[in-house]
């Protein structure tokens, strides 16, 4: 199998986000037209000049005129792209190959979610036809089937697992109450999250990223053309896809200790940005958080850690913000809310900050180690899941 | 054309029971004596009488060629419960399936014309009894399926040969229910007292009369009717022994219960007893059998004794609100959706059969079936693979507060089978709380939600019944 990847040939040249939450007094539009206008902003250009849209949104609209009308994008080609939670990362990697190919000359793409005005808890539900034989559990409870695998596996004592996954949203809220865009931005104890009666299998509410309103955006254009937007473009270094075949819910040797999408994804983007070895060539990660103990295995199957480690690093804070390895700086979905379609632009607006020194200096990371950032955002669940690796580097190399 | 009589017969005692003693703490009236069977949240007079059918079944080579249910609970009306109970039996097309529907007495009538019938006959019958809080019918009912394999001895061996029969019908109103209604009404109860008293004296004398028997012949009445009271004050009538019409266990099965009480004898028969069934429904039904060498040789594989050990009791806040007597605050989640009927039909096999595909290249069973293998090989080279029989082991399993289910938390499990394959499905009748990873569990033929007036059957995993029994 071929994989080329793009690396070098395209920059982001100008990034937008939104704040993540119950925005009860914003509409979808609102939220798309305050990224876009951010992200027009941040590169100094008009929507009028950028010349083709990706629109990611997984609940909140169908089609490409969700886009067009709010902005009111006239005569332009616009895509409406969907790949479960990881719908925003999907619609700049749709936007960067069309750049890349020489299609087009800039592209804009733009995550958004509106969730909050289902009545319901959690995200809204959009209901296929069906034999009614699919499973209808919740995703807080198909995360929760790590916990008791892991523990099995590695033979750590779940009470302790608890602690760890619980030490994960400690470490996420600190760095979410640095970030002035986020949902949540409280600092919990893992100790006071321990004592939070559970919601699925040992999972408690504090376990589950928010689910909140918002969009972000990102704007691209050929490498060589980024200079004339900004001095601090981000090159694409990597970009990855892969959708599991769920073969994970039919095969008995499939344990719930991996992710095996995930590591699958970051195979492809190291070898598409030529890393040998990710703790010591990325300055940090994004990793998509939806539950905590989604993180953990997170840490392995990206490869920052050993298999059957991931537990003790956390608990010697190897991915805090001062750590070797700083994953979620921004407060990661768990602190800084999950629009589905926003989610994986947000994360790249995350590296845009840090890798150009933007970030508050409460929560900036050093970028002596390196001036590399990866990005990783799923959608399903263990067992059944689309997952994407990004890489980002503030030089080219 | 050979003797006809019973070839194999199965029963199901829902898993939950309901003590007497808790109704009283609740309402404040009635008897503390005793239990009774209630059926879960997720079960109905269907997916119980595909449970007795399938353990009818396994006593058997036989396959029936008619399959007859009767019930005065229907899941549907207008669509036939039978072809539901069919599919889940995975029947050849070419039997048919019918329904005998609205009043007690049509179950004892399936019953005496599947044992006139020239082939094969599964007799299934169901009921769910329910009545008016704090009030007798609600608490001497109770819920319960049977099927009985009927022919003739040249379509396979009986355990039990039918000696004959007969059928008095008496039309009086002492129990009524307009559709639609949940339960039954009563008539003063001395009125169906007399009514019954003088039809079993009728009854008994003609009948037996027509076999040419005494009743010293008789090893044992068995009494059925949902007039306790005229059971009770009959059954001296008889002169002879009548055996224990297990109300006090389990409750009174209503449709379900002659052939409940027949079942039950036939657990512990001897060879060459003669047992009279006698059914007080809108007349009085006499039938006679006498159990053959058979009936030790092919013993049924879960008895009804055993099963009523196996029942734990529910709360009754529990049971008032399944039976949906109760509102129970549900979480809070969009309701399910009624499923496809065109894409169930195309999926019957799987989703009402539980069928997977094995590839016959590697080997590796897939659910839900799958063209394509995991592990590659040919399109469509897959083949049949009937699983409800297969027992599973509990991989990692979760308890899940937040989905939405009539019966939060839901317990959901990743499940490897024995004949290979995994399948991440649903528990039931399960404590949470004694879930264990390496637990062994068995399929259940369930209703798992009901939207638009659909019932969507498919299939769940429960504890092995006889493991937990023991442990």
């Amino acid at each position: 199998m071929a994989s080329h990847g793009i690396k070098d040939q395209v920059a982001i040249i100008g990034m937008g986000c939104t704040s993540f939450g119950e925005h009860w007094d914003k509409s979808l539009d609102d939220l798309i037209i305050e990224a876009a206008q951010k992200a027009t902003k941040s590169a100094g250009i008009e929507t009028d000049a950028i010349d083709a849209y990706w629109f990611g949104t997984s609940q909140s609209a169908a089609s490409g005129i969700a886009l067009a009308t709010p902005l009111r994008l006239s005569g332009k080609p616009v895509t409406r792209v969907e790949n479960y939670c990881a719908t925003g990362s999907e619609s700049l990697r749709q936007a960067c190959y069309a750049v890349a190919s020489g299609a087009y000359d800039s592209a804009m793409a733009l995550g958004a979610e509106k969730v909050k005005d289902s009545g319901y808890q959690g995200l809204n539900a959009f209901p296929i036809p069906t034999d009614g034989t699919n499973r209808t559990l919740t995703a807080a409870a198909m995360f929760s089937l790590i916990l008791p695998a892991y523990a099995k596996r590695y033979g750590v004592d779940e009470d302790e697992l608890r602690y760890v996954i619980a030490r994960i949203a400690q470490k996420n809220h600190f760095n979410g109450s640095r970030n002035e865009l986020a949902q949540f931005r409280r600092e919990v104890s893992a100790e006071r999250i321990c004592e939070m009666p559970s919601i699925a299998g040992r999972l408690s509410v504090m376990d589950c990223a928010g689910v909140a309103d918002g969009a972000a955006a990102a704007i691209v254009v050929r490498a060589e053309d980024a200079h004339k937007y900004t001095d601090k473009p981000l090159y694409v270094k990597a970009l990855s896809v892969v959708a599991g075949d769920s073969s994970g819910l039919v095969d008995p040797d499939f344990d719930f200790t991996t992710l095996p999408e995930c590591a699958d994804a970051a195979k492809d983007a190291y070898a598409q940005a030529g890393i040998k070895d990710p703790r010591k060539e990325l300055a940090m990660a994004e990793v998509h958080d939806c539950f905590t103990p989604t993180e953990m295995v997170l840490m392995e199957d990206l490869g920052f850690c050993e298999k059957g480690k991931a537990w003790q690093e956390v608990l010697n804070g190897s991915f805090d913000l001062d750590g070797e390895m700083p994953v979620n700086t921004d407060g990661g979905l768990k602190a800084f809310g999950h629009p589905v379609g926003a989610s994986g632009l947000r994360m790249f607006y995350e590296t845009w900050l840090q890798l150009r020194s933007e970030a508050p200096s409460d929560r900036s990371v050093s970028l002596e180690k390196s001036k590399q950032a990866l990005v990783h955002n799923l959608g399903g669940y263990p067992g059944e899941m689309v997952s994407f690796v990004g890489i980002v580097g503030s030089e080219i190399s | 054309m050979g003797v006809h009589g019973i070839i194999s017969y199965g029963a199901y005692i829902p898993r939950g029971c309901l003590l007497r003693s808790s109704i009283v703490e609740f309402t404040g009236k009635g008897s503390n004596k005793g239990s009774r069977s209630i059926a879960s949240y997720d079960e109905n007079t269907t997916t119980m009488g595909v449970e007795a059918a399938r353990n009818a079944l396994k006593g058997s080579e036989t396959e029936p060629r008619k399959l007859w249910f009767s019930t005065v609970v229907p899941a549907y009306m207008d669509k036939t419960n039978a072809t539901n109970i069919h599919s889940a039996l995975r029947l050849d097309d070419f039997v048919e399936a019918v329904d005998f529907g609205s009043s007690t007495r049509s179950a004892i009538g399936a019953l005496s014309s599947a044992l006139e019938s020239d082939e094969p006959t599964l007799v299934v019958t169901a009921d769910l009894r329910t009545g008016p809080s704090g009030g007798t019918e609600e608490s001497t009912g109770g819920d319960a399926s049977t099927a009985l394999l009927l022919g003739t001895d040249e379509q396979g061996a009986l355990l039990a040969e039918y000696l004959g029969g007969i059928a008095i019908t008496s039309d009086f109103t002492d129990r009524w229910r307009v559709p639609g209604s949940s339960y039954s009404q009563v008539w003063e109860e001395r009125f169906g007292e007399q009514a019954y008293k003088s039809l079993v004296d009728r009854a008994w004398s003609e009948a037996l009369k027509k076999v040419d028997m005494k009743t010293e012949d008789i090893s044992v009445a068995l009494v059925s009717g949902l007039h306790s009271r005229a059971v009770a004050r009959s059954t001296p009538l008889l002169g002879v022994d009548a055996s224990d019409d297990l109300t006090e266990q389990i409750g009174n099965t209503g449709a379900a219960h002659p052939s409940l009480l027949l079942a039950n004898f036939l657990d512990q028969a001897k060879p060459n007893e003669i047992v009279a069934l006698i059914v007080l429904a809108d007349g009085c039904d006499v039938l006679f059998f006498r159990t053959t060498q058979e009936v030790e040789n092919r013993r049924n594989s879960f008895p009804i004794s055993e099963q009523i050990e196996n029942q734990f009791p529910v709360p009754y806040s529990k049971y008032l609100s399944w039976r949906g007597l109760l509102d129970s605050q549900l979480p809070n989640r969009p309701s399910p959706t009624r499923p496809s009927s065109s894409a169930a039909m195309r999926r019957n096999d799987w989703k009402m059969g539980f069928v997977a595909s094995k590839d016959a290249t590697t080997g590796i069973v897939h659910m839900p079936p799958s063209r394509i293998g995991i592990k590659g090989g040919d399109i469509d080279d897959m083949e049949h693979l009937p699983m409800a029989d297969s027992i599973g082991t509990i991989e990692t399993f979760t308890v899940d507060n937040l989905v939405y289910s009539p019966n939060s938390p839901v317990v959901f499990a990743v499940v490897n089978f024995q004949d290979g394959g995994r399948l991440p499905v649903e528990l039931t009748d399960a404590d949470p709380e004694k879930i264990e990873i390496g637990d062994r569990v068995e399929m259940t033929f369930r209703c798992l939600y009901t939207a638009d007036g659909i019932h969507n059957y498919f299939w769940k995993a429960r504890p092995v019944r006889r493991e937990r029994e023991k442990s």
